[in-house]
């Protein structure tokens, strides 16, 4: 990963509820995530794993509650940045090349360079000799590439991964735990929702399992930290 | 003032994934035409007859099409949850939309100015002379209906029978359209033509009236 330029960033959940036509996704989650921390959410389907890291994207809107971004001494920054957020779909345009792809949301995002970055993050995922392929003639390993290239664009000190090793292979799930660990080992602040146990799990320094949109169990050490990731699996 | 820029960037990426597929363009040329070619068959085409039911049909041709131009418009940003991307990526959201109107705009645009010259000799009505005038029918009427129409693929993309929803929703408000557009080429279209100001002046109107709903209220239909 490209040497960090963002300011540590952590995050807190305020009593958020959130509610679609009267149905809890979540209910009066607080939770707060110091910059760097690396937590992963596990849960059954529907336990809210998604809605609270799409809130946290600033995709959805809470119905009561507030999301805020920390500073290093744990104030709320003056204007919060922007989070890298992966998700089981790949959020890229399959008709674009990957450097098309990641030209466009440069260019969307305002980033100096554009096509510097573009280059140099497709350098870092490996995927600059491909880089004027389609994304649809790609395997899914490589889209979910793109997909960490995309959300890498603007340096986000906050990286949120919604299921992000679905459907990949082995060697895929592979790479994608190096990537997390690299993400963590920069000092960024992760975020992921997880299927059950896997190699990007035991990259986790705090486990939260939800349950009905509520958190029932955090933790960071101890044996209660294997089995809350392995509870999906239940 | 990051919209005119994000809208240019965003307009790029529907021409070039338009041109790329060529799936619209195709789809509602072929359409149009059946429609004219079909409606040929009702009726006599002479002269009179053609001036009398030719803009009717023409524009209801138009409108059809558009409904089924402008069902992938959200739709295809669904199927990778792009929409999401571009939400998270864009600093004005009202570029999502005025990208995805104004190059909807141009498909139906460059798609009515390619079917022109076929209605013209299928229904022998002359258009060389009124051309700019039709022109401008066309840009104000095919706003109109991208205007509105782009807004209600947005909010029936999210919605369940979503293919149904769009025509359902899209028709019934796009009648003062096709009613204004349907007069002022009929106008056009006359013995003696002539420029139907009150026409021309409500279409505008409608165009404004709807932009600037979408400007205000757009940002609402993008939200989860």
């Amino acid at each position: 990963m490209t040497p960090a330029s963002f300011s540590p960033t952590g995050i807190r959940f305020e009593n958020i509820d959130k509610r679609y036509s009267g149905l809890y996704a979540l209910r009066r989650v607080s939770l707060e995530i110091p910059a760097g921390e690396c937590v992963a959410f596990a849960g059954r389907n529907g336990s809210g794993k998604t809605t609270l890291l799409r809130i946290a994207a600033g995709l959805a809107r809470p119905s009561s509650g507030a999301v805020n971004f920390l500073d290093e001494s744990g104030e709320k920054h003056a204007t919060p940045p922007a989070a890298g957020f992966v998700a089981h779909a790949t959020m890229v345009y399959d008709e674009l090349t990957a450097e098309e792809n990641l030209l466009l949301f440069a260019r969307l995002q305002g980033i100096d360079q554009p096509a510097a970055r573009a280059e140099a993050l497709l350098g870092e995922v490996g995927l600059l000799e491909r880089r004027n392929s389609l994304v649809r003639t790609f395997s899914r390993g490589m889209r979910q590439r793109v997909a960490i290239a995309r959300a890498l664009l603007r340096e986000p000190p906050v990286v949120l991964l919604d299921e992000p090793t679905t459907g990949l292979d082995p060697q895929g799930a592979r790479w994608f735990a190096q990537t997390v660990r690299q993400l963590r080992d920069s000092g960024r602040t992760v975020l992921m929702s997880l299927h059950g146990e896997s190699e990007v799990s035991t990259l986790a320094t705090r486990a939260i399992r939800l349950d009905a949109g509520a958190i029932v169990a955090d933790t960071r050490t101890g044996a209660n930290f294997r089995s809350i990731l392995a509870f999906a699996n239940a | 003032m990051a919209l005119l820029p994000n809208t240019a960037v965003l307009l790029g990426k529907e021409l070039r994934t338009e041109f790329r597929s060529r799936e619209l363009l195709t789809t509602t040329v072929v359409f149009i035409l059946i429609v004219i070619v079909l409606f040929s068959f009702t009726f006599e085409p002479t002269s009179d007859e053609s001036r009398r039911f030719g803009p009717g049909l023409l524009w209801l041709a138009f409108l059809f099409a558009a409904s089924l131009m402008l069902q992938p418009c959200f739709l295809r940003e669904q199927t990778n949850d792009t929409l999401s991307a571009l939400r998270l990526s864009v600093r004005d959201p009202f570029a999502i939309f005025f990208a995805k109107l104004a190059a909807n705009t141009l498909f139906l645009l460059l798609t009515e100015l390619f079917l022109l010259p076929f209605f013209a000799m299928m229904y022998n009505v002359p258009v060389a002379g009124v051309l700019h005038w039709l022109v401008l029918v066309f840009v104000l009427g095919s706003l109109g209906i991208s205007i509105a129409g782009t807004a209600l693929s947005a909010i029936s993309a999210q919605a369940r029978m979503r293919e149904l929803l769009l025509p359902l929703l899209m028709l019934p408000l796009l009648t003062p359209i096709l009613v204004a557009s349907t007069e002022v080429t009929k106008g056009l279209l006359d013995r003696a033509p002539y420029v139907q100001w009150k026409g021309i002046g409500f279409l505008a109107i409608f165009d404004m009236v709807f932009l600037t709903a979408l400007w205000l209220f757009g940002e609402y239909l993008l939200e989860e």
